[in-house]
């Protein structure tokens, strides 16, 4: 992190597949550290490529990245992982890993870290019930509705105390009544200092956290066709 | 909530000792690679022993006959090749470099072709068949081509029907032959060592593919490629640990077996290449180093699968 606050910094930054075209151009932007982010955008304008970015599952086209006050560019692949520790990341799809159970998939971040076993059994079960899932701790992903694989990917993310948390679509699978809880998760780690990037296209969410910045995608760009969101342009203070 | 503390100590490690978690799911001694290995392991322990018993016969009987001259005298007559034999005893004994020498008794001479051509000749024909005498001279070192031109010089005065043979010659032939094998045996243990560590690579490359994406999570939470690699490392040295333990098992019978029945055979030659003690510990150290090879070459294959990863 610079000393004005900046953990991430994207400068002219487009990525393509292949030899296909660039799903994502000319992005150029910052964000600062405990921050609340909302990433917005119609379905295919690349929220999910520019996570993928953010989260380091992947390489831009061109463009230069800085993360943490580090090169994300030029990281060698070995200083990748410890950079990838500091990000918590909820993906669409959970990925939570088939035959561990809940509590397993949720300790697989303090695990890799190289937390010692008799630190990892207390922090797991208190995420667990933090989420409402204490009676499904041993459960197979398999044997979990999708709300509750969504909170066990949620549970997974944050259990760390990542610096930033990535977030795609992390209410898709959730009653109204989970998607505020989750949110109010989200905003209790932000207000400890865990900056917050949630790409949602439910504008409702957006309301409910007034004070997050907004980023628009509109076919790989970043768009404010009205002017009126609350980033950019607005400069922070 | 509260956050767990960071152990230094375990940092880099994948699941601590204390976590019964594995990584990949994996039934200990399932699928076929154990029993890869175990053959492998059977294969390659017998190859060895079989080169190691080789070994011991060749030494064994060249130190037995390294030193070893032999000195026939080819005389018809009796009294001439009795004669021609003392002398030759003589002359010899008092040479340098000669340890000992012994005449081979004529009973002794009988014996040896009592096998081909029976008992009681002399008695049926009424003259006993004319077998050369034979002087068994050993020597400190080994007989050179300078030691038999010396006791030629000794000798034939004496003794002009005479002659004079390194018993190193004789079986040269036995032992190139036995050395051929023994670089065949250790061909093919080099062979099943390479095949070995091919199908670890397969075994490897197809649960890379199979836990595709469980490794790529397991990165995107911050594991290393090493944490991932002792993940497949440790899972193959369990079966390869386990099949190298039933292989050397297999090998053992065999070995024995056939030990039994080469006992059975009371040949010289086959005698002196028992196994002895340090023979035993390569056997042992076969799965150990069946084991190793099996994962380091799931480690080299899987760091390298993962570098082209991001």
């Amino acid at each position: 992190m610079t000393s004005d606050g900046e953990i991430i910094h994207f400068d002219n930054v487009g990525l393509r597949y292949g030899t296909d075209r660039e799903v994502l151009s000319d992005l150029t932007f910052t964000l600062y550290a405990g921050r609340f982010y909302f990433l917005t955008g119609a379905s295919g304008a690349g929220k999910t490529s520019l996570l993928k970015l953010l989260y380091l599952a992947q390489r831009p086209s061109r463009g230069a990245i800085r993360m943490f006050g580090t090169d994300a560019i030029t990281l060698p692949r070995a200083r990748l992982p410890v950079m990838r520790r500091r990000i918590g990341v909820v993906f669409q799809d959970f990925r939570l890993v088939e035959h561990l159970s809940a509590f397993d998939n949720v300790a697989l971040p303090l695990r890799v870290a190289g937390h010692a076993e008799k630190d990892i059994a207390g922090p797991v079960r208190d995420i667990l019930e933090w989420v409402g899932l204490t009676d499904r701790i041993d459960a197979s992903p398999a044997t979990l509705s999708g709300g509750e694989q969504q909170r066990v990917a949620i549970a997974r993310a944050v259990i760390a105390r990542p610096a930033m948390l990535v977030a795609d679509e992390p209410t898709g699978n959730v009653d109204p009544d989970m998607a505020a809880k989750l949110i109010r998760l989200f905003e209790m780690l932000n207000r400890q200092g865990t900056t917050v990037v949630v790409a949602t296209h439910d504008l409702d969410l957006l309301r409910k956290v007034p004070e997050s910045l907004i980023m628009r995608l509109d076919k790989g760009r970043l768009s404010d066709p009205t002017g009126a969101l609350r980033y950019p342009p607005r400069k922070l203070t | 909530m509260r956050g767990p503390s960071v152990s230094a100590s375990v940092i880099g490690r994948w699941f601590n000792a204390g976590s019964r978690v594995e990584l990949i799911p994996q039934g200990r001694m399932s699928g076929p690679m154990p029993w890869v290995i175990a053959i492998m392991v059977a294969m390659t322990a017998i190859a060895l022993a079989a080169g190691l018993a080789l070994g011991n016969a060749v030494s064994a009987a060249k130190a037995e006959i390294d030193g070893g001259v032999t000195v026939q005298i080819i005389e018809p007559r009796a009294d001439m090749r009795a004669q021609q034999a003392t002398r030759a005893v003589e002359a010899i004994k008092t040479m340098p470099g000669v340890a000992g020498l012994r005449q081979v008794p004529q009973a002794e001479l009988d014996a040896l072709i009592e096998p081909w051509l029976g008992t009681g000749i002399a008695a049926a024909t009424g003259s006993a068949i004319p077998v050369p005498a034979l002087i068994d001279v050993r020597l400190n070192g080994p007989a050179s081509a300078a030691q038999l031109a010396a006791i030629a010089r000794r000798v034939t005065p004496v003794a002009p029907s005479a002659r004079i043979d390194a018993q190193s010659n004789w079986l040269k032939p036995v032992f190139d032959a036995m050395v051929s094998l023994q670089v065949l045996a250790m061909v093919i243990v080099a062979l099943l060592a390479g095949a070995l560590a091919a199908a670890v690579l397969l075994a490897a490359r197809s649960a890379l593919g199979a836990n595709r994406d469980t490794i790529e999570i397991v990165h995107l939470l911050g594991g290393t490629d090493a944490q991932v690699a002792r993940v497949f490392q440790r899972s193959i040295g369990y079966d390869a640990a386990g099949g190298g333990a039933v292989g050397l098992l297999l090998a053992l019978v065999v070995i024995l077996s056939l030990g039994r029945r080469f006992d059975g055979l009371g040949a010289g030659l086959v005698d002196n290449g028992a196994l002895v003690w340090s023979d035993w510990l390569i056997l042992a150290l076969v799965p150990v180093l069946a084991t190793l090879l099996a994962m380091l070459t799931a480690r080299l294959t899987v760091l390298h699968a993962l570098r082209k990863m991001l």
